[in-house]
């Protein structure tokens, strides 16, 4: 197998921390190589839900697999990955939100999901807070929620334990046959896996990774404001359109007692200045689900931009074009949840065996044979 | 100068009129207005509405900060010993 093999990730996000762990784990050589700290692109400033999600039946194989992996994972995890299993509650505020509810329990079932539906008492019983008149909601309990640095810390930790090497400050300026150039050196290796998340095109061209900005706000610590993440049904249609700019109701307690309140995306390019007009849609909009939010502080807010690609699904799998080149990225808002499940694919098909699922869905070179590169 | 009662922690509390929550609560001796995240206690740094490190909870509205706020009959204030 891969015994003496010489592996570089590029990127220390939680995509190519958790590449590191599972390449480490399978005997090879891994050297991850960061531009600036671990963690610190979009991992950073993301929300940490472990969700599954139903955007597309590919999309919900591979959040229901990772969600597995992290289920796996959970007791490897120290307190720093502060992961709770508080579950998902998908609000639906009409009655055709209500069916499709209805819908997504179905779909859920057959993935493997446990997920209950609630009835408008059995939600205003579950979150207090929620405003009246809301129709019910499905409640996903599996689904978690995990402090991203943190978690990627702990993978990168799994992965210098089985021998892997972290070099941050570490700028790769070209990706080559079987090696990667840095300022000053190249370094030579097997397989290199391009987890550079949003700057992932700028070191392989043609993937179709576009910087997508959102923001969010953190309040001070209000112990069991809420117990569930909770997100409105429309959520899925808000992330999904590629539309210019688009809010979302979506709250997570996190352990400190804070509240982590999103969401929005905006394509801008690379401007992360806060969009004060889409900030106070998004509190607006969050304040109209949970009307108590008014009279909570917040004390930070923030923008951060996901790995966008325009067919919804991330690049997971061999680059043909470049030897040795793999990709793990353009997982948009969803690279927390999918890390791992990336990280196992990946793995299974270097060490030459059966993927848990069908990892063609998610390989890059669907981007070349759809002539769609950027 | 006359007193008043405020409520700390359940505990009744005579102190001067027109004085600041944080004033009150200091000159009582109390000195652990809130935790922080990771349990230290924590109290008035600043005095001027700036460092949130004074916050207390008033009539049961949470992380209002005690330097800025003037005491009144029957007021209820928790600090971090509530919580402990």
């Amino acid at each position: 197998m891969s015994g003496s093999s010489d592996a570089i990730v590029v990127g220390a996000g939680i995509v190519g921390a958790a590449c590191a762990a599972a390449l480490a784990r399978d005997g090879w050589r891994v050297t991850v190589l960061e531009r600036s700290f671990a963690s610190a692109g979009t991992t950073s400033v993301g929300m940490g839900h472990v969700v599954a999600m139903d955007d597309s039946p590919e999309q919900l194989a591979l959040t229901a697999y990772s969600a597995r992996l992290w289920r796996e994972l959970a007791p490897r995890l120290d307190a720093r990955s502060e992961l709770d299993v508080c579950g998902t509650l998908w609000v639906a505020e009409d009655d055709a939100q209500l069916d499709a509810v209805h819908a997504k329990r179905v779909v859920y079932a057959a993935a493997g999901i446990d997920a209950e539906l609630l009835d408008a008492a059995e939600l205003a019983r579950a979150e207090p807070r929620l405003r009246a008149g809301l129709r019910g909601a499905l409640r996903v309990p599996a689904d978690s929620v995990v402090y991203p640095p943190g978690a990627t810390l702990r993978l990168l930790e799994f992965a210098r334990a089985d021998g892997a090497t972290l070099r941050e400050g570490v700028e790769v300026l070209e990706l080559l046959p079987n090696a990667v150039r840095c300022a000053g050196e190249t370094i030579r290796a097997d397989v290199v896996v391009n987890a550079a998340g949003t700057t992932a095109p700028s070191l392989t061209r043609g993937l179709p990774i576009v910087p997508r900005k959102g923001h969010l706000a953190i309040t001070d610590r209000y112990p069991r404001f809420c117990r569930h993440q909770i997100v409105e049904l429309g959520y899925l249609t808000s992330a999904h359109a590629m539309t210019n700019e688009s809010v979302a109701f979506n709250i997570q307690p996190r352990a400190t007692g804070q509240l982590l309140i999103g969401s929005s995306r905006e394509l801008v390019g690379w401007d992360a200045r806060i969009n004060h007009d889409i900030l106070r849609r998004m509190l607006e909009r969050a304040a109209s689900f949970m009307p108590a939010l008014r009279d909570l502080s917040v004390i930070r807010c923030w923008t951060g931009f996901r790995p966008a690609t325009t067919d919804k699904l991330p690049l997971i799998g061999r680059w043909e074009p470049v030897p040795g080149l793999w990709i793990a990225a353009g997982h948009e808002g969803l690279g927390i949840t999918t890390s791992l499940a990336t990280a196992a694919l990946i793995a299974d098909q270097l060490a030459g065996r059966a993927t848990q699922i069908d990892a063609t869905s998610y390989s890059p070179m669907r981007v070349l044979s759809a002539g769609t590169a950027a | 100068m006359s007193a008043i009662n405020i409520i700390v922690d359940g505990r009744t509390l005579a102190v001067e009129e027109n004085a600041t929550v944080a004033v009150a609560l200091l000159d009582a001796r109390e000195y652990a207005f809130r935790t922080s995240v990771s349990g230290e206690a924590r109290g008035p740094l600043c005095g001027m509405g700036v460092c949130y490190e004074c916050r207390v909870t008033i009539d049961g509205v949470p992380h209002r900060r005690a330097c800025l706020v003037v005491v009144a009959a029957g007021m209820r204030i928790e600090t971090a010993a509530a919580r402990a």
